[in-house]
């Protein structure tokens, strides 16, 4: 069996969300100019993660199991997870206006993270435990926030480069990303 | 509403290159790096994701009177993740390789940018034919944009091309086409994470290149009112700030 420092770890480094299984590409290519947006996406959407799957996971082995209708997953858990980026939303622009002035911008985004849902569903086609779902949850967020923190700072310096007028922009970018994750790939087999 | 008078040939083929989702308007990034291992799991997404498409985007049409403007959001999500379900169904009731080998990503088809970018841009918009024939378009352009990066990865990567196509046509003693030379040393990278992401920035610079087009600095804004990505867009920061 698995221990949760194995998942954690390996939700973070060995399966990166962004850099080995391409979930949450959008934001990792467009929230990644800034550093302080990137690390600001990064705990919105490790935040989201971990609530998404407190939420999704009762329900589908509470509901929808008991009652023969798994294959309703995709619909409800797509709208428990809209459902409730509003609902963070609009209790964080009530109780905690600085965290919401931060995170406002990238909440409505996170409905349409392919991440957050992928993250939900991955943990029912593991079949983790409800306390496994929750740390591997918060390691594809932290790992999700890692990746978008050292890419900020590589296309930082990639502003400054001299690049080909053909390659400027998004492919220079995705360029820059293939490097980070070949980086990245020196991670694996260490928890195999 | 001014309703769209374009010829419907021109819905359709707009989608196909000039404007195709994945190499020009940078949508739906995730599959078209994820599922490209093979040529043939391009071609098998791309064909569900226009499935899915098709669907969402003539329903959509339909309903687009009677869908209240401040619940379209998520009226628009119930329908496109039915479809995916749907599509589920299909997949693994008739073709289960495929299946198997697009596997997480075929749920997240519902969180497609492509989908939803069409549902709130064209079909809240248009009619239902003029609709039908985006989404054909837009689906066999994204299709196209994956079975380009599925064969470069696959013939550099593993030096063979279209391997699983017999799967997926039905044909049971299908070979794949081996490619001299490549299939001696195949660049195991190109099959893995990191050679997605370099294919595909490749790809788009030489669209960029035969385009012969200002490379896209920022990914294309029509405003910021229709703009389902106004959220994170860095203009309105910057003009804010």
């Amino acid at each position: 069996m698995k221990t949760l420092g194995v998942i954690l770890l390996s939700a973070m480094l060995t399966d990166n969300f962004v850099l080995s299984k391409f979930m949450g590409i959008c934001p990792f290519l467009g929230v990644s100019k800034k550093l302080d947006s990137a690390s600001g996406m990064g705990i919105a959407v490790t935040f989201v993660m971990i609530c998404a799957t407190a939420v999704t996971y009762p329900i589908h082995y509470g509901i929808l199991v008991p009652n023969g209708l798994e294959y309703l997953d995709t619909v409800v858990f797509i709208l428990v997870i809209a459902l409730f980026v509003q609902l963070v939303e609009i209790a964080l622009k009530k109780m905690l206006p600085p965290l919401y002035k931060s995170l406002g911008v990238y909440l409505p985004l996170i409905t349409t993270n392919c991440a957050v849902l992928g993250v939900t569903v991955l943990n029912i086609d593991n079949g983790y435990s409800f306390l496994d779902s929750l740390v591997n949850a918060l390691g594809g967020g932290l790992g999700f926030m890692l990746a978008l923190v050292i890419f900020s700072g590589v296309r930082k310096k990639l502003e400054y480069a001299d690049i080909p007028e053909t390659f400027k922009g998004v492919p220079a970018t995705l360029i820059a990303a293939s490097i980070v994750s070949v980086s990245f790939m020196g991670f694996s087999g260490l928890f195999s | 509403m001014a309703e769209n008078k374009t010829p419907l040939i021109k819905e359709i083929s707009k989608g196909i290159i000039k404007e195709n989702p994945t190499l020009v308007m940078l949508l739906g990034m995730c599959p078209t790096l994820a599922v490209t291992t093979q040529a043939s799991n391009g071609i098998g997404m791309g064909l569900a994701t226009t499935f899915v498409l098709l669907g969402s985007n003539i329903v959509i049409s339909a309903l687009r009177k009677i869908i209240p403007d401040k619940v379209r959001i998520p009226a628009f999500i119930v329908i496109i993740a039915s479809f995916v379900t749907l599509v589920g169904f299909l997949l693994e009731g008739f073709v289960p390789p495929l299946y198997e080998s697009l596997g997480i990503y075929l749920t997240l088809i519902t969180v497609n940018c492509i989908i939803f970018g069409r549902a709130e841009m064209f079909a809240s918009k248009n009619n239902v034919i003029a609709s039908a024939c985006d989404a054909i378009g837009m689906g066999l352009g994204f299709t196209l944009a994956l079975f380009i990066m599925g064969s470069v990865r696959e013939i550099i990567g593993s030096g063979q091309w279209l391997a699983g196509l017999g799967q997926l046509v039905g044909i049971d003693d299908w070979k794949p086409i081996s490619i001299p030379f490549v299939s001696d040393n195949p660049m195991l990278l190109f099959i893995m994470p990191a050679g997605g992401f370099f294919t595909l920035g490749m790809i788009i610079a030489m669209v960029n290149k035969l385009a012969n087009r200002k490379p896209p600095q920022e990914i294309e804004c029509g405003g910021c009112d229709n703009c389902p990505m106004s959220g994170k867009c860095d203009k309105k920061e910057e003009k804010a700030s």
